[in-house]
């Protein structure tokens, strides 16, 4: 019996051993990194997340797709190790974070015109004034001059316009009235730009889908929602005019020349807004998207992961942006990215 | 011992029940406080003007809650116009005179109505509701849309859509409250009326008035069910913080929105803005709740001699 008992006693011991050194190894190995933010890049987000994932399943990243307040808010908490946003962080906002933020651009995206009008099927054409007009409710016929002279040999009939925009506060709004804000003195001074704003006039509806179905449900109505949600659901939208007088529709392409005439004066910290970017064939409404990060992280093991997946995203990953919609980075950004990259210490 | 074991079991059972009770008390007076607390940078900057003034603008850090209150209080208010009378129809109807195959199938109905998500009466309304009321928009003489009622533009995303929308969300709560309120009143009062020679509408009356107090209940669950309703509202409202007394006018409510801002507030102020929208509408459904626990109060006190009138009433009818 005795025996027996010490026995079982070490094979107890042996057993609890193996069982907490398999533990350990298991929590050792998993690094497991939290983030939140934007819900625009979220597709792409989540594909290169469990792609990295496929690549090194030790590594885990989680993303919230909040908002980019949202994003702004954790990270400047502490709460989460990496932030998303699609409008860059305000001066303000940077002051309240409890460090030194950087922001990192990832892919690009676009805003782009959706309308009904009965009985017109041509693809509309729309300068920068003519959509500020429309939207500061200055312009409330479709059958304006103002839109007549840029449409030639289109019929556009004596309905009354209605403005579909964003309840929500998004950051597709903000490249909207980004875009608004430079091509209008009057919007610049009147509204002005953020995630969410006072709209002077219009109907809002809570995020991209709540605006298409706006806009195709009632008559005369026009909105912006995201080139890759238009995509995605075939909605067609109207081209806009850049600033070399071109009227250009939004695509892939036309948003990553935007990215790359933009790239030749971007700035160090790369918070820049490249919607109303000159140069031909260039898209005007377009924007960045950021990760943002501590340069001097808490997290010293984290860190070291999330910069090697970073550099994973800047090259590799990048090819899986336009099979989703986004334009993807532009090499010269790529490459400042990775210099940047080297900033943060490990 | 036995004796002494059953007080131990009292006693845990006293202590445990009041601190679940306590709890209760305790979430909601924190639920105040933090929304207090939260909202303080607005409630410093706008002081009253917060409840008073109608500019929403985030951009400029300007803030008025004016426009979402009276959206919240004229939707919720037109809905339980439309969905009281219903409501008590219905349960008049199931309670007194329906035969009894039909009953079952008729309080499932109801029943299954509350249950429906309110996302899906959301979509509902965005489908159908919404063009319905547009329909109704564009045939609408001009003559009549000069009328403040009914100006506005055509597109169905309006007041009226979201009072509508509401009014069928409240029905199934506030009907089935008053079938229940109906059903608890003794039979005796009913008997006494038949004794005297009444008619079933007569009875129903009697019925009626008896219930009176819970049936206001009753609507005021209803009442609060749309001062809280998010979604489906926001949906169908038009999200336009204007205020208007055009039922064909696009506003916005309290509710609708905390739900679009919140997530993507930034700066603090707004995020503050947002919080004590949250503690005005806390507010007021407390006010409301308050009031109409007044109202009973005051209705079963000042006419508890006179419970007997309705049926003296009746004499002639015989």
């Amino acid at each position: 019996m005795r025996i027996k008992n010490k026995k079982m006693r070490w094979l107890q011991i042996a057993l609890a051993l193996s069982l907490a050194s398999v533990l350990v190894a298991v929590a050792l190995a998993k690094v497991s990194i939290n983030g939140g933010g934007a819900t625009f890049p979220y597709p792409i987000y989540s594909k290169w997340f469990s792609e990295y994932n496929k690549l090194h399943p030790d590594v885990e990243i989680n993303y919230q797709p909040q908002g980019s307040g949202f994003g702004i808010q954790q990270i400047q908490k502490q709460t989460v190790f990496f932030g998303a946003t699609d409008g860059p962080m305000t001066p303000d906002q940077l002051l309240g974070a409890a460090g030194k933020v950087l922001h990192f651009p990832t892919v690009l995206g676009a805003d782009v015109p959706v309308y009904n009008i009965p009985g017109v099927t041509a693809a509309l054409k729309f300068t920068g004034p003519v959509l500020a007009n429309i939207f500061l409710g200055k312009t409330t016929k479709w059958n304006d001059p103002e839109i007549v002279k840029v449409n030639p040999g289109v019929t556009l009939p004596n309905m009354d316009i209605t403005v579909a925009h964003r309840s929500d506060g998004s950051g597709t709004t903000y490249i909207w009235v980004d875009y608004l804000a430079k091509v209008s003195p009057e919007w610049k001074t009147k509204v002005g730009v953020a995630t969410a704003v006072n709209w002077p006039v219009g109907l809002g509806g809570k995020g991209n889908d709540g605006v298409t179905s706006l806009v195709k449900q009632t008559p005369g109505a026009i909105g912006y929602v995201e080139l890759i949600y238009a995509l995605q659901n075939k909605i067609s939208y109207g081209s806009v005019q850049n600033m070399s007088g071109e009227f250009v529709t939004a695509s892939v392409d036309t948003v990553t020349a935007a990215a790359a005439e933009a790239s030749a004066k971007m700035p160090a910290d790369f918070r820049v807004s490249i919607t109303n970017a000159p140069g031909k064939g260039v898209y005007p409404i377009s924007s960045f998207t950021w990760i943002l990060l501590y340069e001097n992280p808490k997290d010293k093991a984290m860190a070291k992961t999330f910069v090697e997946f970073m550099n994973w995203m800047l090259v590799d990953g990048q090819k899986f942006a336009s099979g989703l919609g986004y334009a993807p980075l532009p090499s010269q950004v790529v490459t400042m990215e990775k210099e940047a990259l080297k900033k943060i210490k490990l | 011992m036995s004796r002494r074991r059953i007080s131990v079991g009292d006693f845990l059972f006293k202590m445990g029940t009041s601190t679940f009770a306590l709890i209760l008390v305790l979430l909601v007076v924190s639920i105040g406080v933090v929304l207090i607390y939260q909202s303080m940078p607005t409630i410093r900057e706008f002081g009253f003007n917060f409840w008073s003034t109608q500019t929403w603008d985030p951009v400029s850090g300007n803030f008025g809650a004016l426009p979402f209150i009276w959206g919240t209080l004229y939707s919720s208010f037109i809905a339980i116009l439309i969905a009281a009378p219903i409501s008590i129809g219905v349960a008049v109807f199931i309670s007194e005179l329906c035969p009894d195959q039909l009953k079952q199938p008729l309080v499932f109905l109801t029943e299954l109505l509350a249950t429906v998500p309110s996302i899906v009466y959301g979509l509902w309304g965005i489908f159908v509701l919404v063009p319905a009321v547009r329909a109704v928009q564009m045939w609408f003489p001009d003559w009549l849309r000069a009328v403040p009622l009914f100006s506005g533009p055509r597109n169905g995303l309006s007041m009226l859509s979201a009072a509508l929308i509401l009014t069928i969300m409240v029905i199934p709560f506030t009907s089935s409250v008053a079938r229940e309120v109906l059903k608890a009143v003794p039979l005796a009062q009913r008997e006494t009326a038949y004794a005297l020679g009444a008619t079933r509408w007569e009875v129903t009356k009697v019925a009626l008035h008896y219930a009176r107090v819970g049936i206001i209940g009753a609507i005021m669950l209803g009442l609060g069910r749309a001062f809280g309703e998010t979604m489906a509202v926001t949906m169908v409202i038009g999200n336009t913080p204007k205020m208007s007394l055009s039922l064909f006018a696009p506003q916005y409510t309290m509710a609708a929105v905390i739900a679009n801002e919140f997530t993507e507030a930034a700066n603090d102020l707004h995020i503050s803005a947002l919080i004590e929208i949250g503690l005005v509408l806390f507010i007021v459904t407390f006010v409301i709740n308050a009031g109409s626990r007044l109202l009973i109060w005051g209705m079963t006190h000042q006419t508890k001699p006179t419970v007997t009138v309705p049926v003296r009433t009746m004499e002639p009818t015989v």
